[in-house]
């Protein structure tokens, strides 16, 4: 019997699951990446592989304990090292011996025939190609909302007035997106859940500063993998954009490119005319985008030794000084511990806080 | 006399000191933490108040360094501030005008930038302690030199001598090859102090204008030969400001005074009598979910007032307080 299993990014898992289930297969669900994880990652993997490679090791093995055997994930372009991992997590795997199946998608902008393959390979039900349109229409759909979601609550959480209800109702209001299946479901759980957190009491005469999140793609939307970057922030008053979503990445490598990612590459352009692997050219453009909407800070995230982001941040130096925004730089490995981040995030927000209210002041 | 009262538990070092109202120190203790901060911070209390005149009230308290949540709710904190905001409002106090920090503590180096009076950049080691006032320790006491006299010997070094600095195991192994070699002590703990100080501008200070001027604070800002070593790679004057080793909690005094001040709030501090209370701290894991997070938690008598390490708000005291 086929299991499938994929990688866990935050929330998206609620959407693969429903589109792999709509196809027919067995779904083993990933646990959140947690202690055990880290632990099971950490032994399996080289020691100076990044931090994405040992906590998908730690995934997957998970998941093989629950009977996976069939494993999904994305491959990648460009010179970044991420995009061999699936070859290398096989590799292990089958020296651990698990007999497993993997399916890697690449681009399909770039590489069609292969998308068309593996969604061979994952049609066991036989659905007709117009009922697989189907299927992805509306699962595009649900993580549409998955997205919208997440959106709103960096809006919400800096100005609740009851420390903690942001991420409360969020928890609850999943569920009901969760359970929604038809595309009007979808749409009607996603109003009904925005209205929910739209609900919960705000002070809008609080000052939010506004920060830009860049970096890393996994980093980026795994908040188990950042030491839930986002809900401190917040917590600290801070309103985040993301520069990345599922959806945003996906679109700009399935169909074509869209305009907000020419617009990143353009805004990058005189500082890095290359494009150098993984989101080094993004993390660059957005904070670039972001000083230009004025944004009050940038914070940059990056798995410890990631190529890509080490040469953005040297760049982001002189985008700082150009565009006079703070940046901010996170490697992020296998610490656990909170302080070290805490420290520097609230020594970050008195920072812009001084200068924003300086500004205020001086106009 | 209305005074402030500043603590700063860092790894290495826990430093508190007295403030009055015009920012004057009228008493300040720089402590080895010891692996034991809530002893510390107990000694500390009690022995500052030997240096204290009689007629002083404390009027608030601020808390910074690593420790500062556990000090925070020990001592019944007005402000708990992180150490980098601290250090700057102490800087910019001591020496007006300053541009350029220089931070060395006892694990953590940072960077700070101040133009017109607020800080607008700061950088700390992220990754690795190389270059920290640990090491130096470390190294002080394997070569059985008193960690005061590490920086005097430098400056009598008279020709200099390669370290690699970008780790802490590299300078160690190299300083151990070049004194098989036969070469001088001064001269090995030279370049000890010069490979330390081009780690710092290489890896804290990477990119950063540094601009006069600039001055050099934390415990290891004693070590002359660490300042003479800054002052001939960047060709400027390095100051160390009077205070140097506790500006950290000088910042905490000043911060209060700010929170204090503003919001004419009555101080939440709970007395000196605490070095007399009973502390207990203790540890568990969580068996909430697979994270398994180490929860620590700190007893005042019979009674939780901290607890930390969780991911969740699991086993948040504020929580408890409303059940």
């Amino acid at each position: 019997m086929r299991r499938v299993t994929f990688p866990h990014m935050g929330e998206s898992y609620r959407t693969f699951k429903m589109l792999l289930n709509d196809l027919g297969n067995e779904v083993i669900l990933p646990p959140r990446p947690s202690r055990k994880t880290l632990n099971l990652g950490v032994q399996h993997t080289p020691e100076f592989a990044c931090f994405p490679l040992k906590i998908l090791m730690g995934t997957y093995l998970e998941t093989m304990e629950m009977g996976a055997n069939v494993i999904v994930t994305s491959g990648g372009v460009g010179p970044c090292r991420a995009g061999l991992y699936a070859e290398l997590h096989k590799k292990i795997l089958h020296d651990l011996g698990y007999n497993i199946e993997m399916i890697v998608f690449e681009p399909p902008r770039l590489y069609p025939f292969n998308f068309i393959r593996n969604v061979y390979k994952l049609n066991p039900a036989k659905l007709s190609i117009k009922a697989i349109i189907e299927c992805i229409k509306r699962a595009w759909r649900k993580l549409q909302a998955l997205d919208n979601l997440e959106k709103a609550t960096h809006v919400i959480r800096p100005r609740e007035t009851l420390s903690g209800a942001t991420t409360k109702t969020y928890k609850k209001v999943l569920e009901w997106v969760d359970e929604a299946y038809t595309t009007n479901q979808i749409v009607e759980a996603e109003k009904a859940a925005l209205d929910e957190l739209n609900k919960i009491p705000q002070n809008p005469e609080r000052i939010v500063l506004k920060v830009g999140i860049v970096g890393e793609i996994y980093v980026l939307l795994e908040p188990a993998s950042n030491l839930e970057i986002e809900e401190t922030l917040g917590n600290l008053g801070v309103e985040v954009e993301r520069s990345m979503f599922l959806t945003g990445w996906t679109r700009d490598n399935t169909w074509k490119e869209t305009v907000e990612g020419m617009t990143v590459k353009e805004a990058a352009e005189p500082y890095l005319p290359e494009l150098i692997g993984g989101h080094g050219r993004d993390s660059i453009g957005n904070t670039i985008l972001y000083a230009k909407r004025k944004f009050d800070g940038v914070i940059q995230l990056a798995p410890f030794t990631c190529i890509p982001e080490i040469v953005a941040r040297t760049i982001l130096t002189s985008v700082s000084r150009d565009y006079q925004i703070p940046v901010l730089t996170f490697f992020l490995d296998e610490q656990t511990g909170k302080a070290g981040m805490a420290t520097r995030l609230e020594a970050f927000v008195d920072l812009m806080k001084r200068k924003k209210m300086l500004l205020a002041s001086g106009s | 006399m209305r005074a402030y009262l500043g603590v700063d538990v860092g790894s290495v070092s826990t430093n508190i000191v007295v403030q009055n109202e015009g920012g004057d120190v009228l008493a300040s203790l720089y402590l080895r933490t010891k692996g034991r901060p809530v002893e510390t911070i107990q000694h500390g209390l009690k022995e500052i108040t030997q240096h204290l005149p009689d007629n002083v009230e404390i009027c608030g308290v601020g808390t910074t360094g690593s420790g500062r949540y556990l000090a925070g709710v020990m001592i019944g904190a007005d402000v708990i501030k992180n150490e980098i905001t601290a250090h700057a409002v102490a800087a910019s106090f001591f020496v007006p005008g300053v541009q350029t920090v220089f931070e060395i503590g006892g694990q953590d180096s940072k960077i700070i930038l101040i133009r017109n009076g607020i800080v607008v950049d700061f950088a700390m080691n992220t990754v690795c302690a190389a270059g920290t006032g640990s090491f130096l320790d470390q190294q002080a006491s394997r070569l059985g030199i008193p960690i005061a006299e590490f920086g005097s010997l430098a400056l009598r070094s008279t020709n200099s001598v390669r370290i690699a600095g970008r780790c802490t195991v590299f300078a160690e192994s190299d300083m151990i090859h070049k004194q098989q070699m036969g070469h001088p002590l001064q001269d090995i703990i030279n370049g000890l102090c010069e490979a330390l100080v081009r780690n710092y501008l290489n890896n804290v200070g990477k990119g950063k204008d540094i601009l006069p001027p600039v001055i050099f604070q934390g415990g290891v800002a004693a070590n002359a030969g660490i300042k003479a070593a800054f002052e001939r790679a960047l060709g400027m004057e390095v100051k160390v400001p009077p205070h140097h080793d506790v500006m950290g909690a000088v910042g905490a005094a000043m911060l209060a005074r700010e929170e204090i001040q503003s919001t004419s709030k009555k101080t939440t501090f709970k007395g000196f009598i605490i070095s007399d209370l009973n502390y207990r701290t203790g540890s568990f894991e969580c068996n909430g979910c697979p994270n398994a997070c180490e929860i620590a938690e700190i007893y005042e008598e019979e009674k939780v007032i901290g607890r930390w390490g969780a991911r969740c708000p699991r086993w948040d005291i504020i929580q408890e307080e409303q059940h």
